[in-house]
């Protein structure tokens, strides 16, 4: 009896398992690690991400009239659900669809910021924000600029979901940081959760800047965290330490993030390791300081991301990182990213740079 | 002149008729008992018979005119009614505009600036607009719109300054000359990239429309090839499915440096494709500055009641496309010749303002020479001012100058400090 009872729990194991395999598949390579900081004091409620994207939307409309919500099926709530009920709420000449066109919503944006009022502008997928590619880089990044600061569009926030999120294939899974990281004038910010998606998209609202705020649209519903009601902002060009430790530093952004709370603690449990982990952020300007301190501290670095290894903000991070921190290096700066290619449909578990190959590199890099 | 008019027009209908007849491709003719198809996409006849449309299925769009090549009135009615003094002052624009183009142009060639474009043949497209619109509304420019930006107010020195990029232009010495702004005279700073200014205009104009009691329009200039853009559909797209306050005014000056309209579009012109987006469209002549003029008085009208609308102003460019360009490799000078002496929109407002009794010859030789004087005298003031500290060239990138930024700028402070000797500091202001 006892034996059976073994057999049958073994085999609901295995079912288990491959159920989890299966799922994991389609839309899980990480472990969601909930915030359990609270920013600011106060009432607490219950939020995906996308809710609190949507919260922050609501309280920006409230408070600015200038305020308008726009993009390509924004009005009925947007295909993630980010704008939804906002319309009701505020209104059609508020919260309103667009033509579809990429480029059209951008320039659309810049002028409604160059003429003083806050532009929220959602592109549907950052993989379509190539067309606004122009708009954004010659002339969002540089309005300030090249007008002697006589006209800016810093009430401008692009949003758009980004990264891979099981089953997107080329066009649904891109990460275009790097891309934008080049043009001085924007700030780049990818949220890892609720908590940091409200705060950090209420900033992106308020700066002066023009903004590209990156959403992991994996984590728009699977990842739920207790989220303070009220208003609050987090800093723009600040990372995040969210691990102390004292072997290496493991940088990453967005979902990856997750990744790397995961290894850190796989190299705690298996190697008896601690790391640092440090959340970016902010992508452009990004935070010297915190990395280069931490780096300093550890001397080993190792920086993640989803977006394709070559030219991938993970170079900049490392060649900054071997500059102010060559003394104190221990073993080159170690970069696990998605592979140079296209970003593959059934590959998806393969081309990922999931835990295990983030744990591969972290243990040569121990013993290097 | 009336006759001979007369004659092409009827010219013209003939030979209308004899492309409509031995066209296969006219509008097919709905013979259907008055059914009419119910798709969201479009609400329109059936019809039983199959036929294309193409770009002979329509009669082209005419070209208003209000006076004739010697200044005389077609249509009294149609004569706006400008102050006499502000028609005098359109004029000495026009001829303000000439002269720095003539100084500026020459001064390029001479080597004391790098770059200099022209707006010869488009004056009356400038003036007519410029003088149909509020202060107050806002312009967004392409950059062969200069006499735009005198008649709002701007000086010869502001604009002088911006071409040497000394320390009193606005734009702080960054952009290359003729990229011209003003924030005081509601002038967005030029950039280079074609277009990109026009669905920004959509959006100040959405923004404008947004404020109680507005009172406000954009305007956006943009050429012919501008309108090749993917930003030209973006911009006509969402003005009219966003019911925005916005002026579009194409200067169809039939080239986009050496190419010719022909090589630009096939469907008649910029103004076709208004309707075909839903804005109010008319196509007038760019060298009459009355006719532009009343385009887009009306145009500010409707604009005020959020319908947008697309003026496309028929030139020609009669200047090279910038200093870095010598038409004369694709274009035969005759035809430069003929649009510079028969079609001038600077002697056909004269001769208007002459038979108004406004103007003659000794004013028109006095105030081109005062004129003239204005403009050297600023460039030898220009010449001498210093470039901006070159500190300046990484202030405004950000509101607040990230870290990463000063660490930049102190970098090269200390490379100066060793290397300056090879640099040349001495054209710049000192702190």
């Amino acid at each position: 009896m006892a034996s059976l009872v073994t057999k049958n729990f073994g085999l609901l194991t295995r079912f288990a398992k491959t159920v989890s395999n299966g799922s994991q598949r389609l839309s899980s390579h990480f472990i969601y690690y909930p915030d359990n900081e609270k920013p600011v004091e106060g009432e607490m409620a219950k939020m995906n991400m996308m809710q609190a994207i949507n919260n922050a939307m609501d309280i920006t409309l409230k408070q600015d009239s200038s305020a308008v919500l726009f993009g390509e099926d924004v009005g009925f709530g947007g295909v993630f659900r980010c704008a939804l009920g906002l319309q009701e709420k505020y209104g059609k000449d508020r919260v309103f669809n667009t033509p579809l066109c990429e480029q059209g919503i951008a320039g659309f944006a810049i002028g409604l910021a160059t003429a003083g009022a806050t532009a929220i502008a959602e592109i549907q997928f950052a993989d379509y924000i190539f067309p606004a590619f122009d708009q954004l880089v010659n002339e969002a990044a540089k309005y300030r600029y090249r007008s002697g600061g006589q006209f800016d569009c810093g009430g401008l926030t692009v949003r758009a979901p980004c990264a891979a999120v099981g089953h997107g294939g080329l066009y649904h899974s891109q990460s275009p940081e790097a891309f934008f990281a080049h043009a001085a004038g924007l700030r780049v910010v990818v949220p890892r959760g609720p908590i940091a998606a409200k705060g950090l998209l209420l900033s992106c609202l308020r700066s002066r800047d023009p903004c590209v705020f990156l959403e992991p649209k994996i984590l728009y519903r699977s990842a739920t965290e207790d989220v303070p009601v009220e208003d609050y902002t987090l800093p723009l060009g600040q990372a995040q330490l969210l691990r102390e430790g004292s072997e290496a530093t493991l940088i990453g952004w967005g979902t990856q993030l997750h990744v790397l709370l995961e290894v850190a603690d796989l190299a705690k449990d298996k190697l008896g390791v601690s790391c640092d982990v440090i959340d970016l952020q902010s992508i452009l300007p990004w935070d010297q300081e915190t990395v280069c301190n931490s780096v300093k501290k550890t001397g080993r670095c190792l920086i993640s991301h989803e977006a394709p290894l070559t030219s991938g903000f993970g170079a900049e991070l490392a060649a900054t990182i071997q500059n102010e921190c060559f003394l104190h290096l221990e073993a080159p700066v170690s970069r696990v990213a998605g592979w140079d290619a296209p970003f593959p449909h059934v590959f998806e578990p393969v081309y990922l740079p999931d835990r295990w190959r983030c744990y591969s590199a972290l243990t040569q890099l121990l013993d290097y | 002149m009336a006759l001979k008019t007369g004659a092409s027009f009827l010219r013209l209908n003939a030979l209308r008729q004899t492309v409509r007849l031995l066209s296969t491709h006219t509008r097919p003719e709905v013979q259907n008992g008055g059914k009419t198809g119910d798709f969201p996409g479009a609400k329109a006849a059936y019809v039983t018979q199959m036929k294309f449309l193409n770009e002979n299925s329509y009669d082209p769009i005419p070209i208003y005119r209000v006076m004739e090549n010697n200044g005389e009135i077609i249509d009294k009615h149609e004569e706006p009614s400008i102050e006499n003094e502000k028609l005098i002052e359109m004029y000495k624009t026009m001829v303000q505009l000439n002269q720095m183009d003539k100084i500026l142009y020459e001064s390029q060639r001479q080597g004391r600036i790098s770059f200099y474009m022209t707006n010869y043949g488009e004056e009356g497209v400038h003036l007519g607009s410029s003088a149909a619109l509020s202060p107050q509304d806002l312009v967004f420019a392409q950059y062969r719109e200069l006499g735009v930006l005198l008649h709002r107010g701007m000086t010869v020195t502001e604009l002088i300054n911006q071409c040497y990029g000394n320390c009193e232009d606005p734009g702080k010495g960054r952009q290359m000359p003729v990229h011209y702004g003003s924030s005081q005279r509601n002038i967005v700073s030029i950039s280079s990239p074609l277009a990109t200014q026009m669905p920004q205009a959509v959006g100040a104009a959405y923004a404008f429309k947004r404020q109680p009691n507005n009172d406000r329009v954009v305007i956006c200039y943009f050429g012919e090839g501008a309108a090749s853009e993917g930003d030209a559909h973006a911009a006509f797209n969402f003005a009219a499915t966003l019911d925005c306050p916005v002026i579009f005014f194409c200067r169809n000056n039939g080239y986009a440096i050496s190419t010719p309209s022909s090589e630009q579009y096939r469907g008649d012109g910029i103004g076709a494709r208004g309707p075909a987006l839903g804005l109010h469209t008319i196509r007038v002549d760019g060298t009459d500055t009355l006719a532009v003029y009343n385009a887009v008085s009306s145009a500010r009208q409707l604009a005020l009641q959020n319908k947008p609308v697309l003026i496309e102003a028929m030139c020609y460019r009669v200047g090279h496309h910038s200093t870095s360009d010598d038409s004369s490799a694709y274009r035969p000078l005759e035809e430069i010749e003929k649009w510079n002496k028969d079609e001038s929109p600077l002697s056909k407002f004269k001769a208007y303002l002459e038979r108004k009794g406004l103007w003659d010859d000794e004013a028109d030789k006095a105030f081109q020479k005062e004129a003239r004087s204005i403009v050297l005298k600023t460039m030898q003031e220009s010449e001498k001012k210093k470039k901006p500290h070159w500190k300046e060239m990484l202030e405004d990138v950000y509101y607040e100058m990230p870290e990463h930024i000063q660490k930049q700028m102190k970098e090269m402070e200390n490379h100066l400090k060793k290397f300056g000797e090879h640099y040349p500091l001495n054209q710049y202001q000192s702190e």
